[in-house]
């Protein structure tokens, strides 16, 4: 990161400069602000992305069974509650001794984990920026939206409304439900999928290849009708992490670490995921919830990475899929061999693994084992799992260790959006910069600081776990509204009540 | 033969009969939650409250007389098992969505049948402790509604005396019967019928979470008053 954006974190003298708020932050999943601290002639001396909401998961997980652990921790989130389900039951996999799951259960759970990556990534991209990328930043906001998409270009609205419901359908094909279905159990999965829901999901494929297709086009297109600004815009150069599979393919359920450095150099490789905090650390700050992550080796300063569909295209050698690795190619030639960079390349990236997606689940969908008999494996009990994978957002990390009796002793997260903390806040900083800076600030202007936001897809409600370390407030409100009574708990840890 | 009459419905019974027992037999629902035909009638939940000759009673512990009338569906009693249920729900800690008891949970069961589907009163979250000492069974306390359902099943069904019930009013909790208070120092063996019974998810056996999937649990597939009481064990 630059020093430029660096002295855009906290202003010298913050009580004497105008505040601009965006709050809530829109289009995004979960609840967010943004402040810009301006002087008065309009220039930026501070930005920032507050993540407002308290969650605590890390915390009241602690002395429950591990096994309530999948089913628990994935209501963090109504996106992307598949990816947290996998993660967690990755790791009491290992708690319970399984590191290998029979053929049945292991690609259930692919299958499963395309359709949750489909369908949040058409979601993002339809129904969350495409009214951005489409119409404009200074389109009118009564028609910058979902619906004027719909009105004015139902094509387009029609294909993302069908490739999320396509990929929710796959979803509750397996686990019972489209959000909070329940499938990975200790060791495998409850069930398997028939032939004949094989042959249902199946049915309308060729159509989602050909809108996958589409997408996909529509991205790049976009992307490349005005290079100049969708490389510069909310531009930041990081460190790139990801799983890659054994052999370097795209991996989003398993693999190991791997992380390029700004020229595209390797941090580490393959590294096993539960050697995850060798290489990774989080630091927190005390106007967020959110953490900030950063590669150990590279230091606290120099070591922020991103994650999400802009860093596993980036580092990954191939893609297993003949059209996404045709389109992968293509987007790698921007920039080989260092990564590309520019913050508006993670729609055209994102639309690349929705090829994919589709992709592996036709290719899956023909796979008899997803209708074999073996669903779990058993092993010897251990009293510590790390479960990582790829969640659309990029790399979710679950760590929990547990007692004698089962019961969870300590969890950490790093969810996906939580790794993208540093480099959200530069982007903004970067088009506080570029767009904002000494201008009389407008809706439209204002907006290009959600673009920059919405492009990492985050989800905010996810990534807020900093319960221990950050402040707190806790209000008492009686049924009129008045506060009875308030517990605040300071960056030191200090305890205050009053009554 | 005597005969009762249930909401203007005539159902024959052979005395002596409780009326749950009379309204059983003849295939009439009547919610309930600490009742099981096999063990001797409690009383606690009073889920099973109707209005037997204008006066509102446990069917479970009210005797059946011929040309008794009985209302099971009246608005009022269903208002008032609803708000029972409702209680039921706050007293604990009922987190449905993630229990491993979701789906086979005869609490969850029967608030669906009345439609209570969301909760409508304060819920009190009081602190109970789980105890996991137990190699084959984990006891939640969190959920346990008192129906006294495995106090029952160890003393009359496996000739032990595992459980009871400590406490008076808003302070009564299930209370195991060892040195430590712990179950794993109990003489609960996981075969016990004790072990299987609760029809919520406060005992559990280990190794049995979320194998079911959704779409077969028990109550996915029939409503309570179709499929009947919470099967012994299932999770």
């Amino acid at each position: 990161m630059t020093e430029e954006l660096d002295a855009l974190e906290t202003a010298a003298n913050p009580d004497t400069l105008k505040r601009v708020v965006i709050e809530p932050v829109t289009r995004v999943e979960g609840h967010g602000k943004v402040t810009l601290l301006l002087d008065d002639e309009d220039r930026v001396r501070q930005a920032r992305l507050h993540i407002v909401e308290f969650r605590g998961f890390e915390k009241f997980v602690q002395g429950r069974p591990y096994w309530e652990l999948p089913v628990m921790v994935q209501r963090l989130c109504g996106i992307c509650p598949v990816s947290h389900h996998l993660a967690a039951s990755k790791a009491i996999d290992r708690i319970n001794g399984v590191t290998d799951l029979p053929p049945t259960a292991d690609k259930i759970r692919r299958l499963l984990h395309f359709g949750q990556v489909l369908q949040s990534h058409a979601l993002h991209f339809f129904h969350l920026s495409s009214p951005d990328l489409v119409f404009g930043y200074d389109d009118a906001v009564s028609h910058r939206n979902i619906f004027g998409i719909l009105d004015d270009h139902p094509d387009i609205a029609r294909r993302g409304i069908m490739l999320r419901q396509f990929g929710q359908q796959v979803i509750e094909a397996i686990a019972g439900k489209r959000i909070h279905g329940n499938v990975a159990v200790p060791g495998g999965v409850n069930k398997a999928l028939t032939a004949a829901e094989r042959a249902a999901l199946g049915e309308p494929m060729k159509e989602v290849l050909e809108h996958a297709k589409e997408a996909l086009e529509l991205a790049r297109r976009l992307f490349l009708a005005d290079v100049d600004h969708s490389s510069r815009f909310a531009r930041v150069d990081t460190a790139m992490l990801s799983l890659v599979r054994n052999d370097g393919a795209l991996e989003l359920y398993d693999g190991g670490l791997r992380a390029r450095s700004i020229d595209g150099g390797a941090i580490f490789d393959h590294v096993p995921v539960e050697a995850y905090g060798e290489h990774i650390r989080e630091q927190v700050k005390p106007w967020s919830y959110m953490k900030f992550p950063y590669i150990t080796d590279l230091g606290r300063d120099a070591g922020a990475y991103r994650v999400g569909p802009l860093a596993r295209v980036n580092n990954c050698d191939f893609i297993d899929t003949p059209l996404a690795e045709a389109a992968r190619v293509e987007f790698r030639a921007f920039a080989e061999p260092a990564p590309v960079q520019s913050t508006l390349a993670f729609h055209w990236a994102r639309m690349i693994e929705l090829l994919h997606c589709a992709e592996a689940i036709e290719r899956l969908l023909a796979d008899d084992d997803l209708s074999g008999g073996e669903l779990r494996s058993d092993g010897e009990m251990t009293h510590e799992g790390v479960g990582v994978i790829e969640a659309p957002r990029g790399t979710l990390f679950h760590h929990f260790l547990v007692d004698d009796q089962g019961l969870v002793r300590r969890a950490n997260l790093i969810v996906s959006t939580t790794s993208n903390n540093r480099a959200m806040n530069d982007s903004i900083r970067r088009v506080a910069l570029d767009e904002l800076d000494g201008r009389t600030l407008t809706e439209g202007l204002l907006n290009r600081i959600e673009v920059a936001i919405r492009a990492y897809d985050p989800c905010l409600s996810c990534a807020t776990h900093a319960l221990g370390k950050m402040p707190l407030a806790l209000e008492l409100v009686d049924h009129d509204g008045d506060t009875i009574a308030t517990l605040r708990r300071d960056v030191d840890g200090g305890v205050r009540r009053s009554v | 033969m005597s005969v009762l009459i249930v909401d203007g419905r005539e159902i024959e019974f052979e005395p002596p009969a409780t009326i749950i027992e009379a309204c059983n037999k003849a295939g009439v629902y009547l919610p309930h939650l600490c009742w099981r035909p096999d063990f001797s009638p409690h009383g606690s939940c009073r889920v099973c409250t109707v209005r037997a000759n204008g006066r509102e009673v446990a069917a479970c512990i009210t005797a059946a007389e011929d040309g008794m009338r009985v209302e099971n569906t009246a608005d009022d009693i269903v208002e008032k098992r609803k708000t029972l249920l409702s209680m039921l729900f706050v007293e604990g800690n009922h987190v449905c969505p993630a229990c491993e008891k979701s789906g086979n949970c005869q609490l969850q069961a029967v608030a669906y049948y009345h439609g209570v589907t969301a909760p409508t009163l304060t819920y009190f979250y009081p602190p109970r402790p789980l105890d996991a000492s137990h190699p084959d069974v984990v006891i939640d306390l969190n959920r346990c509604i008192l129906c006294e359902l495995c106090v029952r099943a160890s003393r009359q069904s496996d000739g032990k005396n595992v459980f009871s019930i400590g406490g008076r009013g808003i302070d009564a909790h299930l209370v195991v019967n060892s040195e430590t208070g712990r179950l794993g120092d109990s003489e609960l063996d996981i075969d016990d019928r004790a072990a299987h019974i609760c029809p919520v998810g406060a005992i559990l056996p280990r190794r049995g979470a979320f194998q079911t999937p959704i779409g077969r649990r028990k109550y996915d597939i029939d409503p309570i008053d179709v499929a009947g009481d919470a099967s012994e064990g299932e999770t």
